[in-house]
Formats: structure tokens, sequence, C-alpha cells
């Protein structure tokens, strides 16, 4: 009986194997699905961002032979720049344009020949003038930028053989894209503008170079308030407060503060900084002023990371020599912490560079084509032109704002690789 | 003006430092070294914090109080007809006399009056620049002659220096405290107002949410229903969806890198997955608005089903993606935590690799992956960009993850971007559902950090 117990046993034990190690395999399989996923996910991403951004390097350009007539330019001949820069440079583009199509006369038909042209390939010629006043009165060959719906029909884009209706270009404008194509007055050339200019409501006219300065303005702000005053905190509360209420307070607000959502940093800035304080709409400076808030805390939780790992016989090395508490801390301890202080607030500026959610509610979503030249100039940051580009309804915005995204990602790379080369560079074994 | 006191003061806080200095060593090489107590660059920080810091103190009292001071004697200089107008009035003709002096365009032709107002104002100012100026600088210089007399051998300069570093430390760290009270009374200031205008109940349980306001007094059209119940159920809905992808996923990975992975698929997998933890929320935002969303909206059609392309599905999916790297690395610490006499134990019983998991190190995690879990959550409520750029803008109550609906974070920012007053409900609303959400997600983290110290098993 007994043995008979056992071999039953032994029989429901050995099904049990069978189906525990398929469960087993099920789990497995599931957990490396899970991980696939994200992994597959960050793939895919960086697929179709790429995908998206590489053709903004490029702008479609048309070659045409201007001349730069010097009773258009300079009917005086005065050579004023002033009267040089606000001349009909748009006029000289659209003749070159029309000589090549003398066949076209009737003013709709015009208008939409010079429709092909960009608003901005009279400033290029204005800058040329510029340049070099030398050239009025020659002819010069250019290539002129090319409006935006063209540029997206010749990276393809937008696709050609369609009906009328559903392009943006219509079938006369397209009949004269593919003439200057076959004279090979068409190519794609590098696309300066993207890394020079600040934003414009012409697709081919808009740059990054605005948000950038904007979100140095506000990185270099953001620097200067909350790195002393995050070493400060972190070097009090690690070595000199006592253990007590407050401090354990100050280190709970500590942590809390870390978990605020961004918008309400923003309500902040907007209630305090701008409605209290009166200082001005869409600068740096606010912006700044409330990053600083949101990374303070990032840079005081690695700062003391950094004090702790500063081992205790340093400390009483110092002491025993006869230096104060305070000699020891700023002769001895902080030199030793501040690559991992540095190493965090790298890390807390990195995240402050892509934040955007606080800088709509102080006003830094507005519409600004200059590039600013100070922290209280108006400006917007890369995050957020990304945000006012990906709203923008023409689908030349869709390449731009991938490539600023990708921009912004290579700011972050950079700024997290500077991060991790410190951290490997100092780090200390004691 | 106010830069060139600066300059001074930052100038005779240098030559305070470097006097004192020179005065110690002069001293000590009198004296000879050894009856001095502090090294000589502590005399010099003590005379140059004498010197700078009470003026700079001075000079910043003074910037407060000016504004303040010229409006009260410029007004009382006006005459009285114009002294006796109503509060908001009397605002604009001083902001007419402040644009006649800075020579902007102003709305109405000048009056004489003021004309000598702005006058006045300009004399007024010099005045008070001049003060200032003398003030701040005598100030200085009296402190600097006595701190400068006060170099001597015995005296303990270097504890004084020490002690002002110390309050200066002292007050940085209370930069944190002043943050969150200046959350609190910003956020709860404006929302007292706003409840003044609706009150909060309708606020709390209302149904309808339609923000519009007349702007005029006899403007037919809207008059605004601030019932919150629709952001907050559509807040959910995408937190919910968000968490349906984050938790299932970003626990799987976690578990299955700690416990399966070889070291290398570790060392590569595990910093890859934190890269989507360094993405910004607004390249989020863009890829679901973008890529996520007409993908479902497809696949929707072809199964027959009608997406909404501002779904709460693809926004909620995305921040789901966000999320996954806070839950995993949180886990995969509390994971690694488990001792492996726990592991050793449970294999020696027999188990399997997922038994062991299942039976023993999860349930031995569990107070940990529950706190990251809430922190995920406070996260995902708070998440402003992804929903912005991929949810909805009109409020809808509904539970169906195929329709477009707001949360409490896109209403924030529609109601406080553009243009707008002050004091309207519209605007005010937005700070009302700002103490919401900080109130929501501070209790959230809360619970979350009590639940870790709580449960935390304690091993050895």
């Amino acid at each position: 009986m007994s043995s008979g117990s056992a071999s039953s046993l032994k029989e429901a034990v050995a099904r049990g194997i069978a189906r525990r190690y398929r469960n087993e395999r099920i789990f497995r399989a599931l957990g490396l699905t899970a991980l696939m996923i994200g992994l597959g996910f960050l793939g895919f991403f960086f697929y179709t961002l790429i995908g998206n951004a590489y053709t903004a390097l490029q702008q479609t350009r048309i070659r045409l032979d201007i001349t730069l007539a010097a009773a258009v330019i300079d009917p005086d001949g005065t050579r004023d720049p002033a009267a040089l820069r606000d001349a009909d440079y748009q006029r000289l583009a659209r003749d070159a344009l029309n000589a090549l199509f003398p066949e076209v006369e009737s003013r709709a038909e015009r208008r939409s020949l010079y429709a092909l042209l960009s608003p901005g390939a009279g400033l290029e010629l204005q800058e040329l003038v510029a340049s070099n006043p030398a050239v009025i009165g020659e002819t010069r060959t250019v290539w002129l930028l090319a409006d935006d719906d063209v540029d997206v029909l010749v990276k393809g884009h937008a696709p050609r053989d369609v009906p009328e209706a559903d392009r943006r270009i219509d079938d006369a404008q397209l009949g004269w894209l593919t003439a200057l194509e076959e004279q090979g007055r068409v190519e794609r050339r590098f696309n300066r503008y993207f890394f020079t200019r600040g934003d414009s409501r012409d697709p081919e006219l808009a740059g990054i170079w605005g948000a950038t300065v904007g979100s140095f303005f506000m990185l270099l702000v953001t620097l200067a308030l909350s790195f002393p005053v995050g070493v400060a905190t972190a070097v009090y509360l690690e070595e000199f407060a006592p253990r007590n209420r407050w401090t354990d307070l100050i280190e709970v607000n500590i942590n809390n503060l870390a978990a605020v959502p961004s918008i309400v940093f923003g309500l902040l800035g907007l209630a305090l900084f701008i409605n209290a304080f009166g200082l001005p709409r869409s600068a740096p400076l606010v912006g700044g002023l409330v990053l600083s808030l949101m990374t303070l805390p990032v840079i005081i939780i690695a700062s003391r990371a950094a004090l702790t790992a500063v081992p205790p016989s340093i400390r009483e090395a110092a002491l025993g020599l006869g230096a104060s508490k305070m000699q020891m801390v700023l002769h001895h301890v902080l030199p030793l912490a501040m690559p991992g202080m540095l190493t965090g607030t790298i890390i807390g500026m990195a995240r402050a560079l892509g934040e955007s959610a606080p800088l709509l509610m102080i006003g830094m979503v507005a519409f600004i084509v200059d590039v600013p030249d100070s922290p209280l100039a108006p400006a917007t940051a890369l995050p957020v032109q990304v945000f006012l580009w990906a709203d923008s309804p023409e689908r030349a915005f869709v390449e731009r704002t991938s490539a600023a995204i990708v921009v912004l990602l290579l700011f972050l790379l950079v700024m997290n690789a500077a991060a991790i080369l410190l951290r490997k560079r100092f780090e200390r074994r004691y | 003006m106010t830069s060139s006191i600066l300059v001074v003061v930052v100038g005779l806080t240098l030559f305070g430092y470097f006097a004192g200095r020179r005065r110690a060593v002069g001293a000590a090489l009198a004296a000879g070294s050894r009856n001095f107590h502090s090294l000589p660059g502590y005399h010099g920080g003590y005379v140059a914090l004498w010197c700078g810091l009470p003026a700079l103190t001075l000079l910043a009292l003074w910037q407060i109080v000016e504004p303040a001071w010229l409006r009260s004697r410029v007004l009382d200089s006006l005459p009285a007809a114009m002294r006796s107008l109503p509060e908001a009035e009397l605002g604009l003709a001083y902001n007419d006399i402040r644009n006649l002096v800075e020579g902007n365009a102003v709305a109405r032709d000048p009056s004489p009056e003021m004309r000598a107002a702005a006058e006045r104002y300009v004399e007024l100012e010099a005045q008070s620049h001049k003060l200032a100026a003398g003030a701040v600088v005598v100030l200085g210089l009296v402190l600097f002659s006595w701190s400068y007399s006060r170099v001597r051998p015995q005296f303990r300069a270097r504890n004084r220096v020490e002690g002002a570093i110390e309050l200066l430390l002292i007050g940085a760290s209370c930069v944190a405290i002043l943050t969150t009270i200046g959350i609190f009374l910003s956020v709860f200031v404006e929302s007292l107002r706003f409840f003044r205008q609706v009150p909060l109940t309708d606020f709390l349980f209302g149904l309808t949410w339609s923000p519009q306001t007349a702007i005029r007094a006899d403007q037919v059209a809207a008059s605004g229903a601030f019932g919150a119940v629709p952001l907050f159920a559509g807040t959910l809905l995408i937190s919910g969806v968000a968490m349906l992808v984050a938790v299932p996923v970003g626990l799987m990975s976690a578990i299955y890198l700690s416990e399966y992975a070889s070291r290398r698929l570790r060392a590569y997998a595990k910093p890859m997955l934190e890269i989507l933890a360094g993405i910004p929320t607004v390249v989020y935002g863009y890829f679901a608005a973008l890529t996520v969303a007409p993908l479902l909206r497809g696949l929707g059609e072809s199964l027959g089903l009608d997406v909404a392309s501002e779904s709460a599905l693809g926004a909620g999916l995305v921040m789901g993606i966000m999320i996954i790297p806070f839950v995993s690395s949180l886990s995969d610490d509390v994971i690694t935590a488990v001792p492996q006499a726990l592991r050793d134990g449970s294999y020696a019983l027999g188990a399997t690799r997922s038994e062991t998991i299942r039976n023993v190190v999860f349930p031995a995690a569990l107070p940990g992956i529950v706190g990251a879990v809430l922190l995920a959550v406070s996260r995902a409520i708070g998440e402003t960009m992804i929903v912005v750029m991929a949810a909805g803008l009109a409020a809808n109550l509904t539970a169906n993850p195929l329709e477009a609906v707001t949360t409490v974070t896109v209403q924030i920012v529609m109601l406080l971007t553009g243009d707008q007053e002050f004091d309207s409900a519209k605007t005010l609303a937005a700070f009302a559902l700002g103490l919401v959400l900080f109130l929501v997600t501070l209790a959230l983290n809360v619970v979350a950090l009590h639940v870790v110290r709580r449960y935390r098993e304690q091993y050895e």
C-alpha cells in the first residue's frame, strides 16, 4: 500500500513538474517580452524620429539668374545703406523667375508663379548686396530659397500624382516646377537657416537658434541660483545641522518638492514672480528662477550623497590637526565631494533643459522672431519651440520639429555623457 | 543708478577685505604672529562683511520701499479734485504720470496738472536716489571704520566669519521650505478668490466644465460652469491606461533584469531603459500626437471601432511608456534588496525560479513596489505635456478610453496661456485646479513614503 501511494505521489510530482516547468518558461518569456516592449519602443521612437528629422538638414533652392538692376536697388545712385536695405529685392527675384517663363502673363498666373519662391528670397538678395554693394548692376547666378510647399513636394513628403485638389500646389505651379527641375535649376542644399535663425511663420525661414539662446540664458540663471543654494543646503544638512524636528521638516520638504508636478512650479512662477514681483513675462530670467526651484531638490539630494561618501577619517584628520569645523568642511570635505555634486548638478540641468510645462505658465510660448540678447528679453526655449512647431499645421514643420527634438536630445546626451565622464574620472575609492 | 551704488558697495567691500588683512598682517609683524588668534584673511573677511552686508540690505530695502513712497508723495501733490478719484482711476492716472516721465506714449493728452505731477515725480526720484546713495555709502564707511578698529591680535575674527557663513548655509536650507510655502500660498490664495466666486461644492462635485465666462456684464453667452468632475475622471482614465501599461511592463522588466538576465544583458538593457526616463515629456507628447494617435485611429478603423484622434488611449499608452523606467528602476532596487538567503531557502525546498519570485521575492518586495507604483501614479497625474499635445481639450465625462477626454493639467494650461485678465473666475479656476493637483500628489507621496517605511521587512 505504501509503495503504491509513493509511486502515485511520484507520478503526481512528475506530472506537476512538466506543468511547473512550462509555467517557468512562460513567466520567463513574459519578462523578456516586457523588456522588449520597452526597448522596442525606444528603437521605434528613434527610428521614426530620425527618419522624420534628417530631411530638415536640407532645403530646396531654385537657381535663378538675377539681374541686380541699379534702377531697382539704388535708383538715386547714393549707395546709402538705408536705401539699399529698403529696396524691393523680392521683385528682382520675381522678375528673374518671370524671365524663365515669359508665357506667364495674367496677374493671377504670375502671382501663383511667384509663390514658388519663399518670401525669404528677397532677404537673401538683400544680404548679398549689403555684404558687397559692388554687385549692383551685375547679373548673378544665385540659389534662392523655394517656398515650403515646393520643398515638401521636392522632398517627396507630399505626393505629386494626386488630383489637384489634394495638393498644396496647383497644376500650373507643378508644371513650372517640373520645367525648372528639368533645367537643373532645383536642388536641395544645406539648410543653414535652421541653425542660425529664430522662429518664423514661414517654415523655410524658421530656425532654432533663438530658442537655443533662450534655453542657454535660462540654464545660466538656473545654474547661478540652484548650484550655490543647493550645495549650501546640502553642506548645512549633512555637516552642521543638529538632528531635530526642524531639520527633519526640511528633509521631508526637499523630498516632497522633488515629486511636485512641474506645472505647479509654473503656477508659483506666475503668481509670485510675474504677478507679485512684476518681472516681465516670457523672460528667460523668470524661466530660470522657476527651473532653479525645480532643480534645487535634485542638486541637494545628489550633493548630500556626495558628502556622505567622503569618509569620516578625512574629517577627523583635519580636526586633529587643529582645523575648525568650517575649515574642515570648506578645505577638505567640500573639494572631495565636488565631483559628485557637479555630476548631480549637470543631471539636474539636463532635466531643466527638457522641461517645458512650467514655461507655458509664465508666457514663454509666445511667437518670438528675434534672437534674445539678454535674460530679460522675450524668448522661448528649445522644448517649447518643439511644442509650438508641433502645433503648426504646415507639413514642412514636421521635419523641423523632429530635427529640433534631435538637437535637444543631442544636448541632453552631451550633458549626461559629461556627467558620466566626470563621475568616472573623479570617482574615488577610499 | 542702483547699479552704480552697487558697484560702490562692492568696491568698498573689496577695499575692506584688503585693508583689514593688511592691518592684521602689519599688527602680526609688530606683535609677533603667535599672539594672533585668527589668520589675516579672517580679519579681512570680517571687515568686508561689515562693509558689504548692511549696505546691501539697506539698498534692497530702499528698492522695495521707494515705489510706494514715490507714489504716495506724488499723489499727495495732486490737486484735491484728482485725489478724490476712485482708486482704479487714480491708479491709471499714476500710470500716465509714470509714462510721461519715461517719455512713452500717453493715452490721453497730458493736462497741466499731470505735467506738474510728472515734474514732481522726477524731482522726488532724484532726491530719493541721492538720499539712498548717501545713506548707503555713509553706513558702509561708518561700519568699515568700526570693524577696522577691531582688528587686534586677541580679536576672534575667525569665529565671527564662520558664524556668518553658517548663517548663510542655514538661510540656503530655508529656501526649500520657502518654496513649499510659496507654492502653497500662491496657489491657495488665488484658489480662495476663486471659491468666493464659485462655491467649493460646485467645483468638486459639478458635472459640467465650460470655463467660458462673460467678459462684459451684458453678454448673453456662457455663464461659465466650473464642475471639475469630468476633469478628475479624465485624469484618472488617462492615468489608469498609463498604469495598465507601465506597471506590468515595468515590473516584469525589473524582475527579468534582476532575476534572469545575464550580467551583460543587464549592463546594456538597464541604461537603455533609463534613456526612456531622460527623454523630455514634450517629445513624448509630439510622438503621441503625431505617430501613436494616427496609428491607433487606423487600427480602430480596420477593426470597425471609432477612435477619436485625441483618444485617452493614445495619450495613456505613451504616458505609460514614459513611466516604465520609473517603475522598473524603483522596483529593481527593491527586488535586489531582498536577501539572497530567502531565495536560496526557496530553491532548497524545490521551488522553480518563477515560483520563488512569485511566492517569496515578490511578497517580500511588495511594500517597496506599492510605494513605487504610488509615486508613478502621482507622476502620471501631474504629467502635462503629453496630455496637452495628445489629449482632448473639451471636458467629456466618459469611461471609454477611445474617446477624447481632458485632464486637470490640460485645463490649467488652457486657462492660463494666452492673454487673460487675472481676476476672472476663468484664470482663478486654474489655481484651484493646481491646488487640487498639489494636494493629491502630495498625499500620494506621503502615503508612498509611509508605506515603504512602515511595511519594510527588516532583515538581520
